[in-house]
């Protein structure tokens, strides 16, 4: 049984259309990845499945329930924001507690008391626990927050961008801790992201949003090995995808200026072949290219370079020790390329 | 540009910036990388002069400027946040700085022009700042800083709040922009893969001081100091703490290594970059046994986060593994390094 169903759901705010038919699902256990650029609907999808923003048109079911009319507090959900919303004149254990002592709640003195323990020490947060929230970390501080949200422990975790506003390092250690746990407790999870190496890394599936409509939606290596237009394609990879712009001609797909890019081609006249940085080597091909910009990673070196009318990048292994200026013979891997038809 | 002894303590007592010694060569692309209240926007901003320092000098061109105020230091600057002025077009945002220059209208037009389409942001000369995307508005703020020739770029983490797509575009501009004209740039950064790939000389820095000056490579393959082999890479190095006995082994629980090149003694910490960790097949040869807890997908290789009786093992790879897999693993013995732990420096 599916944990989440959203059906056909809609929503416009005056002239514009915020989500578009939008029907997704997500399953027991499940770390499902909206990607999508700012300004594509995510944080509005969340919203809506928070219950903090009324569909226009469509219908929500929780765990096969019709959860259309639910508030959020009826709809056992924990929402995780970009800005860390702790109370800054409270503790941490304060603020931890806070979600556990609401009107309604039943639970015990001690019970509220283990739960904090429990939530702190997955979060590595237990030395913490007496300190004001003014004086915590950034990541610190976002670790409070999803404490805040896994205390209550609920059906569905939806996050929203948690880890936008953290240092690149702290993202990246993070980023593990968060798959791990959600690993560990197996709650269902949406995570709303524009960051691509966070989707690719951290989704069982990813649904692909632009402009309040759904465009893909698979496991992360079907999204990115097949994606199923060029601007999802892009959307992807990092470095990003080389895409050209192909015409057929004497049995080989050609650049602009005529250079063979690939042997063999479709049935039809013009294309766009998609081709990732790793699938590119520099040697092999029949036409010459001029490396313009290296970019040493430390695991691995970006090479930018000058190619049959267009400029390409490719992914090299750290061993490589091409020069700007060098001349080399890209080939492209015939069987990771992708085509797209021009009409 | 040099900066001798140079300190910033601030009021509150904070010290920011602990007496450090810096030389960048001329024409050089230096990075400032460290996390976040490392004080690397504190020496950048004592460089142009925006920021006192406490003591010690900075100087540019051979000349001591400490005292001059920022106006008069010919320094370039570009913020993370574009502070373009919103009441002017984006022709008058690039030209501002050329105001004080007593510049032939003709002349000012020109270098704007021609700043302009090296950013690839002529089509936007007749817009206002607030109609452009936030890339956009990033490339008018670097071309505004480029249009005046300085002797020094200072550039504050540019393009922090950037997609990643713009951001690789951006960088690729301002490395084929700094290739070109040879200005001395010094450029701050939290992102080391960021700073990798843009600088000739990275500067590590970790709590005001300067932890370790070298090139990308030296940076990567020889760090000098625990902090940098763990900040350094995406993910940081594996670090083991254990001993080295007599007998040129380093021990950490079931993991044991020979080291036959190694004089150290004693408690060490062996560190290992993750995709110097290989997967093997066969258990004999086997440094370290371990079960795969979280395993990450980046599209060109995967991330496996292993736990061991060592502890936690990172390891970059080409071949996906599930989450629960027994996995072997073995060290490149090339690329292993060795920290002594009680001063977190290489010893070899």
């Amino acid at each position: 049984m599916s944990i989440l169903d959203l059906q056909n759901v809609s929503i416009t705010f005056g002239e514009t259309v915020a989500l578009n038919q939008v029907s997704l699902s997500l399953q027991d256990a499940e770390f499902l990845v909206i990607l999508g650029p700012t300004g594509a609907g995510k944080t509005t999808l969340l919203r809506t499945i928070a219950g903090l923003q009324p569909a226009d048109t469509g219908h929500i079911r929780i765990r096969g329930e019709k959860a259309d009319h639910r508030s959020p507090s009826e709809r056992d959900v924990a929402m995780v924001f970009q800005n860390f919303s702790l109370y800054p004149d409270r503790t941490v254990r304060q603020n931890l507690a806070f979600p556990l002592q609401s009107p309604g709640s039943t639970l015990s003195a001690e019970e509220i008391q283990s739960r904090i323990e429990w939530a702190a020490d997955i979060l590595h947060i237990k030395r913490l626990l007496d300190r004001p929230s003014t004086q915590l970390s950034g990541g610190e501080m976002q670790r409070v927050a999803i404490g805040r949200a896994i205390v209550r422990r609920p059906g569905i975790f939806l996050f929203d961008e948690p880890l936008t506003n953290l240092d690149a390092k702290l993202r990246e250690s993070l980023r593990t801790e968060l798959i791990d746990l959600q690993k560990q407790l197996g709650v269902p999870t949406v995570y709303v992201t524009h960051d691509q190496t966070e989707a690719l890394s951290m989704a069982d599936r990813i649904v692909v949003l632009a402009n309040g409509s759904i465009r893909q939606t698979g496991f992360p290596s079907d999204v990115y090995e097949a994606p199923s237009t060029p601007e999802i394609a892009k959307q992807l990879g990092f470095p990003p995808i080389n895409l050209l712009s192909a015409r057929a001609g004497e049995g080989a797909w050609r650049s602009q200026t005529g250079d063979t890019l690939v042997p063999a081609h479709g049935d039809f006249a013009e294309a766009t072949l998609g081709i990732r940085p790793e699938n590119v080597v520099t040697e092999g091909g029949t036409s010459p290219a001029t490396v313009r910009i290296v970019e040493d990673t430390g695991a691995s070196r970006i090479l930018l370079v000058d190619w049959a009318g267009c400029s390409i990048r490719i992914l090299a292994s750290r061993a490589d020790n091409h020069q700007p200026g060098d001349t080399i013979y890209p080939l492209l891997n015939p069987d990771r390329v992708m085509v797209w038809p021009v009409q | 540009m040099k900066l001798e002894a140079l300190r910033k303590t601030f009021p509150d007592g904070t010290q920011a910036v602990r007496a450090i010694d810096l030389e960048i060569p001329d024409g050089s692309f230096a990075v400032l990388l460290g996390p976040s209240g490392c004080g690397k926007t504190t020496t950048l901003r004592m460089i142009a002069g925006l920021e006192t320092p406490t003591s010690g000098r900075v100087v540019i061109g051979g000349q001591d400027v400490t005292s001059r105020p920022a106006s008069e230091r010919n320094v370039g600057f570009v913020f993370q946040f574009y502070a373009l002025y919103p009441h002017l077009r984006v022709r008058d945002n690039i030209g501002f700085p050329l105001d004080n220059e007593g510049l032939k209208k003709r002349d000012r037009n020109d270098r704007v022009c021609k700043i302009a389409e090296k950013l690839g942001i002529t089509q936007l000369l007749d817009r206002h700042p607030s109609q452009l995307s936030g890339g956009d508005q990033q490339r008018v703020s670097l071309a505004r800083a480029m249009v005046r020739n300085p002797d020094l770029f200072l550039m504050d983490e540019p393009l922090g709040q950037m997609d990643a797509s713009i951001r690789l575009e951006l960088r690729e501009t301002i490395r084929a922009q700094q290739q070109e004209t040879r200005t001395t740039t010094v450029y701050v950064t939290h992102d080391q893969e960021e700073a990798l790939s843009l600088g000739d000389v990275i500067v590590v820095m970790n709590n005001g001081e300067i932890e370790q000056v070298g090139s990308p490579k030296q940076i990567y393959n020889d760090p000098q100091t625990l902090f940098v082999a763990n900040f350094v890479g995406s993910p940081g190095m594996n670090l083991f703490e254990g001993q080295i006995s007599s007998s040129q082994t380093f021990e950490c629980d079931d993991l044991e290594v020979s080291l036959p090149q190694v004089a150290h003694r004693g408690p060490a910490v062996l560190g290992i970059r993750p995709e110097a960790v290989t997967t093997l097949i066969d258990p004999n040869q086997a440094t370290l046994p371990g079960k795969v807890r979280v395993s990450e997908y980046y599209g060109d290789h995967h991330i496996l986060h292993v736990d061991t009786p060592a502890g936690k093992c990172v390891v970059r790879t080409n071949t996906a593994r599930l989450g629960g897999d027994g996995i072997c693993l073995g060290f490149d013995a090339d690329r292993i390094r060795i920290f002594d732990p009680a001063s977190g420096r290489r010893v070899a």
